[in-house]
């Protein structure tokens, strides 16, 4: 927690309190996590912006890789130590990334929990899978000093297994069960008392869920929370994380390389590429219109009810974190890179007609008018077909054929070529 | 949690698997990346140097007697002192040395060719005969160590082979049980399917596609026991059932000395510092060995002396 | 539950049945003809041959086998030549010192190992944490016997603060007892506390990498909550383990301890077995110590069963 952290945070606030009303649940503005490593510092999120309002949901996209769970991780402040954090996270006007850990946790499985992946590794093995969910209940809901009991925090008491304060451990005991019968796990008084290796998968992230919402938080962070699951149970998890979103109007961030669940669930957005947002927009428009050549490429690899044309999987790897291209960090596998992409990562263009890429327009980038500020729920995307502030226009528009010719590397190269 | 995997494996070495690596770049890129593995390497190389060349190389003859120079403290001359015969103590641990490596490393080498062969085949076959075999090696281990090892000694009789036969006896159950647990999880691997699909026959299944792929293991494993086989030796050695005399042992020297240690400590304490010396420099090299090869498994294998 | 028990009975039976045939084919097979061992090689042939037949050793091996194990069983394991007693009675003389002695040096390795491996963990990468590896190491490198008689030559000969040899029972003098044993307990604990503490650190350091303590974590729970119910629970549970293994290592080390701090226990009386060729006693105490370690190895595989459900519930 550096003091340039601090001044460059109120730099951010005073600049948004200007032309940002103080709508949004979260908001996060140009964040940077830089971790340390043997080979230097390895910057896993460059400069990533992103607001949830209360209620809705959010999705963020990409491969693996590409930063989406450090910056879930980073709302949170669940980073290790060593971990470099630049830019600003708001939760409800509150700075987080200036907070404590002891005023984090107040804030953490309360005001904004989380739902991990691996379903499998999310539950202590050796405890029971209702005293994993009431603990939670306690720690935040308790009348003072009747939480979390001394003996439970001890090692003796564990190992005795002994619950001191009976009545709050039933009052949150109570609590569970309602939420287990609220999330559709069958015989929540029995299921309560069971250990995890007895639950099945989606039982598991049910349980999950429900540890997620015992608290009501105005923010659910999933990240992947299916991806471990089969494909009925996917879906119904999918509708039970809505169904509790509409009940507790609870905001979701949602975190997933699946572009088919992200059109099922999410109210907008943001797709990541190697650390960076490189679109935003609603979920909509971003479907029916997708611009950044990434989001075209992601698109097409969702496979097709109807058969036909089988996903042309996105060649080549998301790049090393040590060794990011210095311009736009797509361009080594974008079909339409040209020599600009190279030089820098373009800035954020509004796209305001559907359709057709903007026309070049005159001026520098400082006149591009950034859709965050103006229009929070707006489509942006930060490619150089869609604006350039430096002349530089593709020397071609990204097209079927091109996307089918990705896997051959950049057009550039193999140029010659019939 | 893919991302933070991702940069936290940066901190690493680039994933390769350990069968596409041959044993000494490992070893090598080890020693240049783990302080603890370098000392171990260095002070495991001056243990085997002085084993080998100390006799020939120092002043002293170690079994020579000189009544004028009884119990003397460590001098230039003799520089760990000299024994209640007037022997220079210097020359006598190096020659420990030699007795001390020779038994641990030629016992365990007993001990890892008869537990990776019996546990080849209890992995390979794993219903009555594997189960037998699993079971006689659990019977060995139920033994203290130190007590068998003694025992046989004691009933077989007292000499160089016996000792060393008593340290493989000791020591192959953990070979067998770790070459069975890795037969097991590699034998359902495609490219032994497909030898067996091809009709290759288990002895060459076995020999061929199975053992290469478990040697990682047994090396690390082979580097721990030859710690605790040193320590072993001298434990039979100090209770005078190791290596019989004139050989000079560092658990005999040590024996020895007990009766002159309040006005001679030196002819105790050195010994005892070889034998530390040398754990130390083997335990090194077979952590970080094991750490490099397979961060996951843990330290389950040293808790076994 | 039930299945996990049955199994490990089943391996159980097996491994004490071999305990037998080895103790037994040791002492009659390894050794050659044990009469003419006993008796020395001055004996004649017909001393020999009348011994043989008394003791009923003119029979094939399987039949005296059984016979011996019958008697075994019935708690019959020969008379001593050396000390002309049961070797029964020595064993049930000898082994309260041993238990005393053995039993102390295991709550020194888990006292200090534990936490030792737990402030380690938690603290990683710090001079504690250095300080303790490095202690560790030089631990488990240093034989028991000589940190035993360096322990006597400094509190003993120079300080003359404890004792250096001798047992009085802590039930019938606990102070002089414990001065007693002090020392012997430490030589015979440290390596068992570095090991203890070396596993118990890595264990633990597994257990804070995993997923649910980062779930933990992101549920807001105080740190010590996370600690001692989240992360030392788990990693405690195959530490467990490795206390019950250190035990046959004790059972071996209590014969070189006993020895250098003249100790009257089960393992001196294994070791002036072996010096002087008793070989009763040592079948005797090859018996024991086996029967001992396999159960009490049994016994924590059991109550490993409390600590970890997954094995409750299979």
């Amino acid at each position: 927690m550096s003091h340039d952290r601090n001044v460059e945070t109120a730099r951010i606030e005073t600049e948004r309190d200007q032309s940002n009303p103080p709508q949004q649940l979260l908001d996060i503005s140009d964040l940077s996590v830089t971790f340390p490593s043997q080979e230097g510092p390895v910057e896993a999120v460059t400069d990533v912006s992103l607001s949830i309002e209360p209620g809705e949901t959010v999705g963020l996209v990409g491969e693996s890789g590409s930063g989406k769970s450090v910056t879930a991780a980073t709302i949170l402040g669940l980073l290790e130590e060593s971990a470099r954090i630049d830019g600003s996270v708001e939760f409800d006007d509150q700075q987080l990334l200036t907070k404590t850990d002891d005023e984090l946790r107040e804030i953490r499985g309360d005001r904004i929990s989380m739902i991990f992946q691996e379903t499998g590794s999310s539950l202590n093995p050796v405890l029971t899978v209702g005293d994993q969910i009431s603990e939670t209940i306690r720690t935040h809901r308790s009348i003072p000093n009747e939480g979390i009991s001394r003996l439970e925090t001890s090692v003796l008491g564990n190992l005795l297994r002994s619950k001191s304060h009976p009545t709050n451990y039933e009052r949150s005991w109570e609590q569970t069960v309602e939420l287990f019968e609220r999330v559709g796990i069958p015989a929540p008084e029995q299921r309560a008392l069971e250990y995890p290796h007895e639950y099945s998968g989606g039982m598991k992230q049910r349980a999950m869920i429900a540890m997620a919402i015992s608290c009501r938080p105005d923010l659910l962070i999933a990240d992947e929370p299916t991806t471990a699951l089969d494909v009925t149970i996917e879906a119904q998890i999918l509708d039970l994380i809505d169904e509790v979103q509409a009940e507790f109007d609870t905001a979701v961030l949602f975190i997933t390389h699946d572009m088919g669940v992200v059109n099922e669930i999410c109210d907008r957005v943001a797709v990541m590429y190697a650390g960076r947002v490189v679109e935003r927009a609603p979920t909509d428009e971003l479907f029916a219109h997708p611009k950044h050549p990434y989001t075209q490429a992601l698109l097409d690899s969702i496979p097709s009810l109807e058969g036909g044309q089988t996903l042309d999987p996105l060649a080549g790897q998301v790049p090393d974190p040590t060794d990011k291209p210095p311009g736009c960090p797509f361009g080594p596998r974008c079909p339409s890179a040209t020599a600009c992409c190279d030089a820098r990562f373009p800035p954020e263009y509004p796209v305001t007609t559907a359709d057709e890429p903007l026309p070049v327009r005159e001026g520098g980038d400082d006149d591009v008018p950034s859709p965050r500020r103006n229009d929070p729920t707006g489509h942006a995307v930060h490619c150089v077909l869609y604006g350039s502030g430096d002349g530089l226009a593709p020397r071609r528009s990204p097209s079927d054929e091109d996307r089918q010719n990705a896997d051959r590397g950049r057009p550039e190269t193999d140029g010659g070529e019939p | 949690m893919s991302e933070t995997q991702t940069t936290a494996d940066v901190d690493s070495e680039p994933a390769e698997t350990s069968d596409q690596q041959s044993f000494l770049s490992v070893f090598a890129r080890t020693v240049r990346n783990d302080r603890l593995a370098l000392v171990g390497t260095i002070g495991l190389g001056i243990t085997i140097f002085v084993a080998v060349f100390g006799p020939f190389v120092l002043p002293h003859d170690p079994t020579a007697t000189n009544l004028d120079q009884m119990n003397q403290a460590p001098s230039f001359v003799h520089p760990f002192g000299t024994d209640r015969y007037g022997r220079d103590i210097l020359a006598r641990v190096a020659l420990g040395a030699r007795t001390s490596l020779i038994v641990a490393f030629v016992g365990v080498a007993v001990a890892a060719g008869v537990g990776v062969t019996l546990g080849a085949i209890a992995g390979y076959y794993e219903g009555l005969l594997g189960e037998g075999i699993m079971r006689f090696a659990d019977t060995i281990f139920s033994f203290p160590a130190l007590l068998l090892a003694l025992a046989m000694v004691a009933i077989m009789g007292q000499n160089w082979y016996n000792v060393i036969i008593a340290v493989g006896v000791v020591y192959w159950p953990i070979f067998a049980r770790i070459t069975r647990g890795s037969v097991l999880s590699v034998k359902d691997e495609e490219f032994v399917q497909a030898a067996r699909s091809i009709g290759e026959s288990d002895f060459r299944i076995i020999g061929s596609e199975i053992l290469p792929n478990i040697t990682a293991p047994i090396i690390v494993q082979g580097t721990i026991s030859m710690a605790v086989a040193i320590l072993l030796e001298s434990a039979l050695s100090f209770l005078g059932l190791g290596v019989p005399p004139p050989d000079p042992s560092w658990g005999r020297m040590l024996a020895d000395s007990r009766q002159f240690m309040t006005h001679a400590p030196w002819w105790t304490i050195a010994p005892g510092l070889a034998i530390m010396f040398t754990v130390l420099n083997l335990n090194f090299v077979g952590d970080a060995l094991r750490d490099a090869l397979d961060p996951h498994q843990g330290d389950e294998m040293e808790a076994t002396r | 539950m039930k299945r996990y028990v049955v199994k490990r009975i089943a391996q159980y039976v097996p491994v004490m049945f071999g305990v037998t045939l080895i103790a037994f084919l040791l002492i009659n097979v390894a050794g050659g003809d044990p009469v003419r061992t006993m008796l020395g090689t001055e004996a004649s042939e017909e001393q020999v041959q009348m011994i043989r037949e008394d003791l009923g050793l003119d029979q094939p091996l399987y039949v005296r086998y059984f016979d011996w194990l019958g008697d075994v069983l019935s708690g019959d394991l020969g008379t001593s030549i050396m000390y002309g007693q049961p070797v029964s009675d020595l064993i049930v003389q000898t082994l309260p010192v041993t238990f005393w002695l053995a039993g102390g040096a295991l709550l020194v390795s888990i006292f200090i190992g534990i936490p030792a491996g737990i402030v380690s963990a938690t603290r990683r990468n710090t001079k504690f944490d250095s300080g303790a590896t490095i202690a560790a190491y030089s631990g488990i490198a240093i034989p028991n016997f000589f940190l035993g008689i360096l322990l006597i030559l400094v509190f003993a000969e120079y300080l003359r603060v404890l004792p250096a040899s001798g047992f009085v029972s802590p039930l019938a003098d606990p102070i002089q007892g414990i001065r007693h044993l002090i020392l012997p307990w430490i030589a015979l604990g440290t390596a068992q506390a570095a090991i203890v503490m070396r596993y118990m650190r890595s264990s633990l350091l597994e257990v804070m990498d995993q997923q649910y303590v980062e779930v933990a974590r992101s549920k807001g729970l105080v740190p010590a909550l996370i600690q001692n119910k989240h992360s030392i629970m788990n990693a405690l549970i195959p530490t467990v383990t490795i206390i019950g293994i250190n035990l046959g290592y004790l059972l071996g080390g209590s014969i070189v301890i006993e020895e250098i701090f003249a100790l009257p226990g089960f393992g001196r009386l294994a070791l002036n077995g072996v010096l002087n060729r008793d070989f009763l006693i040592l079948q005797g105490v090859l018996l024991v110590t086996a029967f001992l370690f396999t159960t009490v190895n049994f016994v924590v595989d059991i109550l490993y069963t409390y600590l970890d459900p997954r094995i409750r519930y299979e």
